[in-house]
């Protein structure tokens, strides 16, 4: 797994993509940092950048490696390896490619800026984590979706749809159902809604460690009790980690009864 | 070496393989042939373990192959399209696969037969496909394994590299290996098979050596042979 | 003539006679307390550097008490330390500690009763209970006092400077941290309150209810736990104070609650829940503030007329205005609005388009406040910028039509 990995990784930070990825980042990182020099702004505004953007790259470069590189997997499926490995590997390469661009277009212009110094470093480095989680998230639901449609262009349009789906329409419903709920105590409803999309559990993640959970405390014991305290920490941490896993189960498990 | 019992395959609602049954000893070269669609390629695949079947045993080497990925180790393939990544060059692919097999394997002299010196350097999205498909050719015969599989190995090759995966064949039988090879070219078929496999929708119509499919057709030209199977077989 | 000779020996009799009586360890006086005793209307008393241990010290006649090198007064947790009765008493320069806590009574370090023309100024106070207490005192000073309390909780804690019924004060450069209220005033009129700074005090910065016709300029109320709370009164003027990270989930930069004819101008009000809350105030002007950082920079609730809101700076706040009702009798106009997408194609410094500073997302987080897990969520800035564009449900006439384009200097 780890030699696919390797072989993988390198081929995607070897591609155009990779780069303008990464240069996206630290252009965003420096032109934040160095014409704003207002951090914990620049924080806010990464996230909502990094919210929506590392879903749908991850989504987009999941799909589009996947497809891309069928006969590249045909030909390792004929060697002596197995075939979780070649997944995973293939996986855990675009991803871990992905998270580096991330990482390293953000944590360049950062620590230029003087990072270490700063107080903002628990928020800044919650927004890479986040940002991480969902790249690995969102790479592997595209998978998911890759391996089960052959047509290329089905595919694509699924994990676009999918993406849509979490990033704006999920939150639709979302705001309908408190609308329609309002009569009832939302905490619970507003909590579970929240832990069900891998978007709004990052977003509240990094709110909550922001000053800006004020704002979200205002309402409700709930909310209070859970975004006050480390225990909402680690149980979106918790999430956001089941929600890596479970598609890669998925993904390990359909790719063994697949057909090439 | 192989001998695969009942084995089922459906795509969907289009079945494949309906019940084939195969058993191939050790040594020379086999030839699968059959229509389009007829399942070589998913005959091959699996054997290969890429396509899981539906029912059936499948044995390599007198093991069950059945979520196993070791015995691939004694398998040499050549996949239909050579298709690498292209952001790879030549050099390092090979490298690779060789780490992935963990096996230094022998390409210097595959190299140098199909000059492929000036290419390693360059990276595989910028080879044409002739050149991609002697890169694939190299990568198939590299290693020391007593079964070969050839899907299609003859597409996009000049005259001189026919010429020379022909000997290697050769070679290759004479030291006693198996050779599992598909192709769609009836002359190369006819060169080169000791023994003929033919599928036709799902099932294996016959086998046999091409002299022995030339008496059972009454026919005197092998592509006429072939022919006849399959217009008999539609009328 | 004789009259006027008689007068003037008289006079300078008793100017002869205002003498200075010294308290220290080898002095004759060796205490507060009997000092106060011994001397004479007008005199002068002088506490050199030591450490007093005395509380319940009464001054009942007009003197001036004089620290020298911040002589330190311990009233030992016992009660009240020094309680003025008498008209014209200057106390200056004591460092005072150790007021003792009760339930049942307010015990202060100072506390003023029923006197006037007096002058409080350069003490510290420190451990204390309720700091300086004006109990129905009128015309006096109270300037350049450093007041630091422990306040942990609020039922057992006092306020820094409290006004009950006093008119006529001046309340001028006191320092005033870590107790409940930093300034309290209560039924008191005309008074001016100017340069203080209350920060990190457990509830309100500056509280005062049913006192009108004050003046309230150059504060700083910094990181309080509720931010600065003024109730029931009229007549008000609120000048260049800042009000700074009153952060919190039931903060505010200032709450306005039945306030009437006000003047709020000049202020800042920077990174707080809530910049301005306002309840059922009428006919305030709001001019040249800035407004930035903030969660809400402006939130109405409940009846607010004839408000008039110019000149001010909205910047970077989560949302500008919050209204929980679709009737609008409020002007905006003349605000620049760091959120403002319009465009000034005569380039005359107002923006063509007039801007909308009621967002959709605020009215929901109104109606049901647990939407804001919402925030900063891509679907709400669609469903803003749709609101934007054609209101449904924000006060449709709640419009700036002279959005400034850029940031207003005064």
């Amino acid at each position: 797994m780890l030699k696919i990995l390797k072989y993988s990784f390198f081929d995607l930070m070897r591609s155009r993509w990779s780069y303008v990825y990464l240069l996206f980042y630290f252009l965003l990182g420096i032109v934040l940092l160095f014409l704003n020099n207002d951090l914990s702004k620049a924080v806010i505004t990464l996230m909502n950048v990094i919210i929506v953007l590392a879903p749908l790259i991850g989504t987009i470069f999941g799909v589009m490696y996947y497809y891309n590189s069928r006969e590249f997997t045909e030909l390792l499926l004929a060697q002596p390896l197995k075939r979780s490995s070649i997944f995973l590997g293939q996986y855990l390469g675009v991803a871990l490619s992905l998270s580096m661009s991330l990482i390293l277009g953000l944590g360049v212009p950062f620590l230029m800026y003087g990072l270490l110094q700063s107080s903002a470093i628990w928020n800044f480095s919650l927004l890479l984590i986040t940002g991480t989680f969902l790249t690995f998230i969102f790479t592997a639901l595209s998978f998911n979706i890759a391996l089960s449609n052959e047509n290329k262009i089905r595919g694509f349009g699924y994990a676009m749809l999918l993406w849509l789906f979490l990033a704006v329409i999920y939150d639709g419903f979302f705001l309908m159902a408190l609308i329609l709920f309002e009569d009832y105590p939302l905490d619970k409803l507003s909590l579970v809604g929240t832990m069900l999309n891998p978007i709004d559990l990052s977003r509240t993640l990094i709110l909550l460690k922001l000053d800006i959970s004020a704002l979200m405390g205002y309402t409700g014991a709930i909310f209070k009790k859970f975004f006050g305290t480390d225990y909402g920490l680690i149980l979106s941490i918790f999430m956001l980690i089941l929600w890596t896993i479970l598609p890669v189960m998925r993904m390990v498990f359909k790719a063994k009864k697949k057909d090439f | 070496m192989v001998s695969i019992t009942n084995l089922y395959k459906r795509f969907n609602k289009n079945t494949v393989l309906s019940g084939v049954n195969l058993e191939i000893h050790q040594g020379g070269i086999f030839t699968i042939l059959g229509p389009n669609g007829s399942g070589k390629t998913t005959l091959i695949k699996s054997i290969l373990g890429m396509v899981i079947p539906d029912k059936g045993t499948l044995m390599v080497f007198g093991k069950n192959i059945k979520s196993n990925s070791s015995y691939r180790h004694q398998i040499n393939y050549l996949p239909q399209i050579a298709n690498f990544p292209s952001n790879l060059k030549v050099k390092e692919l090979i490298k690779m696969i060789k780490n992935l097999r963990g096996d230094p394997g022998t390409d210097l002299e595959l190299m140098e037969r199909f000059e492929l010196a000036p290419f390693l350097d360059k990276k595989l999205g910028t080879l044409s496909g002739g050149t991609k498909q002697k890169v694939n050719i190299v990568l198939t015969f590299m290693f020391d394994s007593p079964l070969i599989i050839l899907d299609e190995p003859t597409t996009g090759l000049d005259p001189i590299s026919l010429l020379f995966l022909k000997e290697r064949i050769q070679i290759e039988k004479a030291k006693g290996k198996t050779l599992l090879i598909t192709s769609h070219i009836m002359s190369f078929v006819e060169e080169v098979s000791d023994e003929i496999v033919f599928l036709l929708e799902g099932n294996i119509y016959f086998k046999g050596s091409v002299s022995a499919l030339k008496a059972k057709t009454q026919e005197q030209d092998f592509e006429h042979a072939i022919a006849s199977i399959l217009s008999n077989n539609h009328a | 003539m004789k009259h006027i000779t008689l007068l003037v020996i008289m006079s300078i009799n008793a100017l002869t006679s205002a003498q200075v009586v010294e308290v220290c360890k080898n002095c004759d006086f060796k205490s507060i307390k009997t000092a106060i005793i011994q001397a004479k209307p007008f005199d002068t008393i002088l506490i050199k550097k030591d450490t007093y241990k005395e509380h319940d010290i009464e001054i009942n006649k007009p003197l001036t008490i004089v620290g020298q090198d911040y002589p330190i007064i311990d009233g030992e947790l016992k009660g009240e330390i020094l309680t003025v009765v008498s008209d014209s008493v200057t106390v200056d320069g004591l460092y005072i500690i150790n007021v003792g806590t009760s339930y049942t009574e307010d015990h202060a370090a100072v506390r003023i009763k029923r006197s006037t023309h007096f002058t409080i100024k350069n003490l510290i106070l420190e451990k204390l209970f309720f700091g300086i207490y004006l109990e129905k005192s009128n015309f006096g000073k109270i300037f350049n006092n450093k007041i630091i309390g422990e306040a942990i909780q609020e039922y057992n804690s006092g306020n820094g400077i409290q006004l009950w019924y006093s008119n006529n004060i001046d309340i001028v450069n006191n320092v005033i941290e870590h107790v409940r209220d930093g300034i309290y005033l209560e039924f008191s009129n005309h008074c001016l309150i100017k340069n203080n700074v209350s920060t990190e005090n457990l509830r309100y910065g500056l509280h005062f209810m049913f006192s009108n016709d004050n003046i309230y300029q150059g504060n700083t109320f910094k990181n309080n736990g509720a931010g600065v709370a003024v109730m029931f009164s009229k007549n008000i003027k609120m000048l260049h104070n800042t009000f700074m990270t009153n952060w919190g989930t039931a903060s505010y930069g200032m709450l306005l609650k039945e306030i009437n004819d006000a003047e709020i101008i000049g202020n800042t009000f920077h990174e707080n829940t809530i910049g301005i809350n306002i309840e059922g105030s009428n006919r305030i002007v709001y001019k040249n503030n800035d407004f930035s950082h903030n969660g809400w920079a402006i939130k109405v609730r409940g009846a607010c007329y004839t408000n008039q809101f110019l000149e001010n700076n909205f910047l970077y706040n989560a949302f500008d205005i919050a209204y929980n009702s679709k009737v609008n009798d409020n002007v905006f106009d003349h605000n620049y609005w760091s959120g403002y997408t319009g465009y000034d194609l005569d380039r005359d410094g107002i923006g063509d388009v007039p801007y909308r500073p009621v967002k959709l997302f605020s009215y929901l987080v109104n109606r049901t406040p647990e939407t804001i897990i919402l925030l900063r969520s891509l679907f709400m800035d669609l469903i803003d910028f749709s609101e934007k564009v054609s209101p449904v449900f924000t006060p449709d006439n709640l419009l700036d039509f002279h959005p400034s384009t850029t940031q207003i200097q005064w």
